[in-house]
């Protein structure tokens, strides 16, 4: 079989999800057959069915090669841009043999399959304050900072704003305030700017926001939406570290005490205790956070689970009162790795792009993004 | 088959049911089970969160402890967040052999040292690959027959797509729907099968969190779904532990049974729901699926 490039002209059905918001009508579904080679985008053919057989379909783009961020869309029920998407490919993710089309989601449609970004994907950006708050004094000249500083930035500077993360974001879904993955793969990008004066602000704003950094469920949906690979729930966990870890924010969502809580408690048991962690990540990360008056609140309030669940036998009161455990000579081993790694000057983290194999990464490793002090640390 | 088997900490604690069923389920499959009692904690993302080479170096600990056992083919967990959490902690080991040195001299005063490349698959990966459709199907003593099942993926497990694996050749987001057809029962599908549970923010936005879990059930609900079967523990917890304030949550009554998938596994090769802990549930099967017309064979317990 040729190359898809090589390949002539096919015809391709779309199923066009309209809407027309002032109309005042129900959204519908609208279908045409267009021709065109199979490498060609999805959004040739949206154009092609705009040209020959309805004008009033209503999409937005511009650059179409990828760039401009304007033409995203949900391709199959799955978030795309329209120019980045072969037609090959889109036929062969459909289910029935017709590519289904539709706006993004998590954003008002307009018109079709324009949404607008402004109500939603804008105000959220605006609110990470999107701009450098520099170091003072201003250099006369550039910042000197390391390299390794700026390629640590460069995956979410990738960001083309098109808004497929914030279309898929879970989160989003139940809790449209959630500030989001754009927007806080954004907040990345000057958190983790070295010329930036404003590190522990700008956490602590994220960190204490109930709709922020610890809004996010963890749900990769934006890891895969992103075309442009700038991970943004990595980004989020790397703010937590910072906020956490580096930063010591202790915030009211209990993302801090969480984290902390958890942590301490497979270094002391090896596995992890339920009955504990939730009370301690409430009221504070020791055996007594559970005498603290947001713990006791908590426990009050999932009382009818906790009941249900005892009187299942699901759990033992036993089992809620004592931990399972580890052998004691693998639970020292693991304390012992606790011990050396948080023992660490500064941690040891491997920049993002680092996935595959190693073979994939040794052409760069020469240059390999690590964070340098650690791989001093590694040596000694 | 002999497997070296990581059963994680919630399976153990807060899902005995799910621990327990799987040992019941797993002669029947001829599946070894060489439990990993000495290896922690998967971190669950959480401690990677907190500290990225911590979680590496615990779950580097556990790949090592599963390639000491003998004649073990591969690792097998029974948790999608564990298999999540661990194919993150591998990918970066696999990635850079520097790293995976640097990783190895911390466990080598135990002697301990991973090998990049190992095998660690879900009891639904291993079903489908390893045991294969066509040898389960022919171990069905009790077809789940007019049983309608809404497959709950579990986000760690399908997402994302590249580092779990999934592709044309292993279309392992499929597989919850492939193994419910192979034991006779009725898929379902609904719009929050692949979507998030919401465990992962209960202690930090309970209201979000319980919403999510709430709109999937009652998803389920609509599609007129019997019961659900999941792959993870945590997402367990959400859906089933925590159902009653989901429902007040979401202001909606869903009784909406959850089962482990070795649960289901198990009633269609013929064990008795007492026996795969199905009482021990917050929303009782039992109690909703009368198991003596929906699945032919022995009553509920």
């Amino acid at each position: 079989m040729p190359e898809a490039h090589d390949r002539p002209p096919e015809q391709f059905r779309l199923r066009l999800r309209r809407y027309d918001p002032e109309s005042g009508e129900a959204p519908y579904w609208d279908e045409h057959t267009v021709e065109l080679e199979p490498h060609r985008s999805v959004l040739e053919a949206i154009l092609q069915a705009k040209d020959r057989f309805d004008g009033s379909i209503g999409v937005r783009c511009s650059c179409r090669q990828a760039i401009c961020g304007s033409c995203g869309i949900r391709v199959n029920g799955e978030p795309a841009l329209a120019c980045h998407t072969h037609l090959d490919a889109a036929l062969s993710s459909s289910s029935d043999g017709v590519i289904e089309i539709e706006p993004m989601g998590n954003m008002p449609v307009l018109k079709d399959l324009i949404v607008d970004m402004d109500a939603v994907h804008w105000k959220k950006i605006q609110r990470v304050t999107p701009w450098l708050l520099a170091k003072e004094p201003v250099p006369e000249r550039e910042y000197i900072v390391s390299k390794e500083s700026m390629v640590d930035v460069t995956q979410t500077m990738a960001c083309i704003q098109c808004g497929a993360c914030v279309s898929d974001c879970l989160a989003m879904e139940v809790d449209p305030g959630f500030i989001g993955p754009a927007a806080l793969a954004k907040a990345y990008r000057f958190v983790g700017d070295p010329r930036d004066d404003e590190q522990y602000e700008r956490l602590n704003d994220l960190a204490q926001d109930p709709q922020g950094i610890f809004d996010c469920t963890h749900c990769f949906k934006c890891v895969e939406a992103c075309p442009k690979d700038v991970n943004p729930m990595g980004q989020i966990m790397r703010l937590r570290r910072i906020a956490t870890n580096d930063q010591h924010i202790v915030d009211q969502n209990n993302g801090e005490r969480h984290e902390a809580a958890f942590t301490t408690l497979i270094k002391n048991n090896g596995l992890l205790w339920e009955a504990e962690l939730l009370p301690r990540s409430y009221g504070g990360n020791s055996w007594f956070g559970k005498f603290a008056p947001p713990a006791g609140k908590e426990l009050l309030s999932s009382l009818p689970a906790i009941l249900k669940a005892l009187l299942r036998r699901k759990v033992t009161p036993m089992g809620a009162l004592k931990p399972h455990k580890i052998p004691s000579a693998d639970l020292k081993a693991v304390q012992s790795i606790y011990e050396r790694v948080e023992s660490r000057e500064e941690r040891y983290e491997l920049n993002l792009y680092i996935t595959g194999t190693d073979a994939d990464n040794a052409p760069i490793e020469a240059e390999a993004p690590v964070a340098p002090a650690a791989t001093e640390e590694s040596e000694s | 088959m002999k497997v070296a088997y990581w059963p994680g900490c919630v399976s153990r604690g807060f899902t005995p049911e799910l621990h327990g069923s799987m040992a019941k389920v797993a002669p029947l499959l001829d599946l070894e089970l060489v439990e990993l009692d000495r290896a922690c904690c998967s971190g669950a993302g959480v401690i990677a969160e907190h500290n990225q080479e911590l979680a590496d170096t615990l779950n580097a600990r556990t790949f090592a402890l599963a390639q000491q056992v003998e004649g073990a083919e591969l690792m097998m967990n029974i948790c999608s967040t564990c298999q999540g959490a661990q194919s993150e902690c591998q990918e970066r080991l696999d990635a850079n052999a520097e790293y995976r040195e640097h990783v190895n001299s911390t466990l080598s005063s135990e002697g301990l040292s991973y090998e990049a490349g190992l095998t660690n698959k879900n009891f639904l990966w291993l079903l489908v690959e390893e045991i294969g459709l066509d040898a389960l199907r022919s171990k069905v003593r009790r077809p789940l027959t007019n049983l309608k099942v809404g497959p709950f993926y579990g986000c760690y497990i399908v997402r994302p797509r590249k580092r779990l694996g999934i592709d044309a050749e292993h279309p392992r987001d499929n597989y919850l729907h492939d193994v419910i057809d192979a034991l006779g029962g009725t898929v379902i599908d609904y719009a929050g099968m692949r979507k998030c549970c919401g465990f992962p923010i209960i202690t930090m936005n309970k209201e979000a969190s319980l919403k999510q879990a709430g709109r999937h059930l009652g998803d389920a609900v609509d599609a007129e779904a019997d019961c659900l079967v999941t792959p993870c523990p945590l997402c367990h917890l959400n859906l089933d532990l925590q159902q009653p304030l989901a429902e007040r949550a979401i202001g909606r009554e869903l009784q909406m049974p959850v089962l482990h998938l070795p649960q289901l596994v198990g009633l269609a090769l013929g064990l008795d729901p007492g026996e795969l802990g199905l009482a021990r549930h917050v929303v009782k099967p039992t109690s909703v699926i009368d198991w003596s017309t929906s699945v032919v064979g022995a009553a509920a317990a």
